[in-house]
């Protein structure tokens, strides 16, 4: 079975340790503007709301790539985006809808969550289940997968 | 069943590798026109600035990738084809039979009818021989004078730029980037260039190119001010025509590309077209439009592949969109970026720091949008349109402050 990141909004604090885990291990630096895992605060609701790649079946960024530089890791059903191929034109940044495919000027190259070889470090660090890494027919990203239909053209009837 | 594709750009192999998955044993030929394995276009610049070699371009990485999914890849160029008896006539040699067919010939880029254009030194950028012969001439230093400020023709400045050439840029309309861009856009692109050393000329003609002998082997570059450039290359991006010419006499419609329905059918049987050289359903109008962008001619490429494997894929059209990177500013176009009568809009322009974003709404949902010197979730700006979300209280928010897209996204989307 393979698994997915959950997201329990509900359950999260807005502590950022995701933030701060993921730009650690993915960019050796405490750096929440290079996580790949964003919280958004809405503080009208007092509701705070991890949000990241849904690692989509048919993904947008993959299918854009001009130079076959994302692909699919089979074991964790991941979208990786292979730095020694992609030559940082964006396309991929524009194309997916959820906005978490991101230019990194640093490097030249885009960056987006890999689940980590199937270690996701944003679960191990975050205290209060907010983020867990579970079977995949259970998470909430079923939320995000139906929005992703709805910007689809055409392959929610294929 | 054999499927056939002629043309092997972005819109072909995606087609071949969709119809592949989607019909395992069936006959798939996929004809290119140049000698090369299929590549990308798109990725030429960066085989300009040295950061990929060739093979960097080419559309699938995987070893034997065509071999391995029984796609047959055969070089030759298309002639005419004769939908009567199902077959495409090729140059120079044998015809090929096909079940269905699948259009995707791309576009090419046009020649303004200036004098001196077929001289020694000037070039298109759009083939991988293009890009060789450019890189003979645009070593560090180089006189270059560059015909076009579109979409293409940035990209290829970007990468002119990067190789250290002393760049003079010519576009006639009155902005950079013209159908990308409104003109407090284009114009702080072109503010930026200007900061980065590139000479930008906008509202100028080229109005002939000459041979000079001093030095030996250059041109001159007439404008239409009186200006007169030196050049040891110009290189021609003043805009694409679909690759039409030869369904000539097979019955097709056309327009400015073939017209195709939301399934990529063009108006004979059997015959699908994609990508470039289709006038495809466009998500933002409701009518039919050639946007001869990437993620379009892919859009494209599998909805025919879909829909020729037998399974219903009708499509909602795609959102026009590009993204594009200036010298290092960074800008993005989304849909309906300038907006229609009577709707709304937002606009936080700093000039400054080069940072612009202004969003296009009709009533509470956002139909377009426009950004500079922003990267960070640009694609919700896609989320937003193609999804059509009804803001709500957010239409306010946005109003005030529309850097705030991914926050409306996603509190819409999540709730």
């Amino acid at each position: 079975m393979q698994k997915s990141l959950s997201i329990d909004p509900d359950k999260c604090t807005g502590c950022l340790q995701c933030e701060l885990a993921c730009s650690y291990d993915n960019e050796n630096a405490f750096n929440p503007a290079k996580s790949r895992i964003k919280i958004f605060t809405f503080h009208d609701k007092g509701r705070f709301v991890p949000y990241t790649c849904t690692q989509c079946y048919e993904a947008w960024c993959m299918h854009a790539c001009p130079v076959d530089a994302i692909t699919l890791d089979k074991g964790t059903g991941a979208k990786i985006v292979h730095d020694n191929l992609c030559v940082g034109c964006k396309v991929c940044t524009i194309a997916c809808p959820f906005g978490t495919i991101n230019y990194n000027a640093d490097t030249g190259k885009v960056i987006k969550c890999d689940l980590c070889e199937g270690e996701p470090e944003c679960a191990k660090a975050c205290p209060t289940d907010a983020i867990t890494y579970v079977d995949a027919n259970w998470t909430g990203l079923e939320k995000m997968r139906a929005w992703a239909e709805k910007t689809d053209a055409g392959q929610a009837s294929a | 069943m054999t499927y056939v594709i002629i043309g092997a750009g972005p819109a072909g192999v995606t087609a071949a590798d969709t119809l592949r998955k989607a019909d395992p044993k069936a006959d798939i030929v996929m004809i290119g026109s140049e000698p090369e394995p299929p590549y990308s276009r798109m990725a030429i610049p960066y085989v300009l600035t040295g950061l990929i070699a060739e093979e960097g371009t080419y559309l699938r990485k995987e070893e034997g990738h065509y071999d391995k999914n029984a796609i047959q890849y055969r070089q030759g160029e298309a002639e005419s084809i004769d939908p009567k008896n199902k077959v495409v006539k090729l140059k120079g040699t044998d015809d090929q039979p096909y079940s269905k067919l699948l259009i995707a010939t791309g576009a090419s880029p046009v020649k303004p009818p200036i004098d001196g254009l077929d001289l020694k030194g000037v070039h298109h950028c759009w083939t991988l021989e293009d890009c060789r012969n450019i890189m003979k001439f645009a070593d560090k230093g180089a006189d270059v004078v560059l015909m076009g400020a579109g979409f293409i023709g940035c990209i290829i400045m970007e990468a002119l730029a990067e190789r250290g050439v002393n760049l003079t840029v010519v576009e006639a309309l009155d902005r950079m980037v013209p159908r990308m861009m409104n003109e407090a856009a284009g114009n702080m692109v072109k503010a930026w260039c200007e900061k980065q050393n590139v000479n930008v000329h906008t509202s100028t003609k080229v109005t002939k190119l000459e041979a000079s002998k001093d030095p030996e082997d250059t041109l001159v570059v007439d404008l239409d001010n009186g200006k007169q450039i030196p050049a040891h290359l110009v290189v021609v991006a003043t805009g694409v025509k679909s690759n039409i010419d030869f369904v000539d006499g097979a019955g097709l419609k056309t327009d400015q590309g073939i017209l195709v329905d939301e399934c990529m059918r063009t108006s004979v049987d059997d015959i699908y077209a994609a990508g470039d050289c289709a006038q495809g359903p466009d998500f933002s109008t409701g009518g039919w439009a050639v946007h001869a962008v990437q993620p379009t001619a892919v859009d494209h490429g599998r909805i025919a592949g879909l829909n020729m494997a037998g399974k219903s894929a009708p499509f909602k059209g795609s959102l026009n969109m590009n993204v594009l990177d200036t010298v290092g500013l960074i800008s993005a176009s989304f849909g309906k970026w300038d907006g229609i009568e009577g709707g709304d809009h937002a606009e936080v322009i700093d000039t400054e720091n080069f940072k612009y974003m202004r969003l296009e709404f009709d009533g509470d949902k956002i139909i377009g949008a426009l950004s500079l010197g922003r990267t960070d979730q640009i694609g919700v700006l896609r989320g937003l349109i193609q999804t059509e979300i009804a803001l709500g209280p957010w239409k306010e928010r946005l109003m005030e402050n529309p850097h705030l897209i991914a926050d409306a996204y996603v509190a819409c989307s999540q709730q």
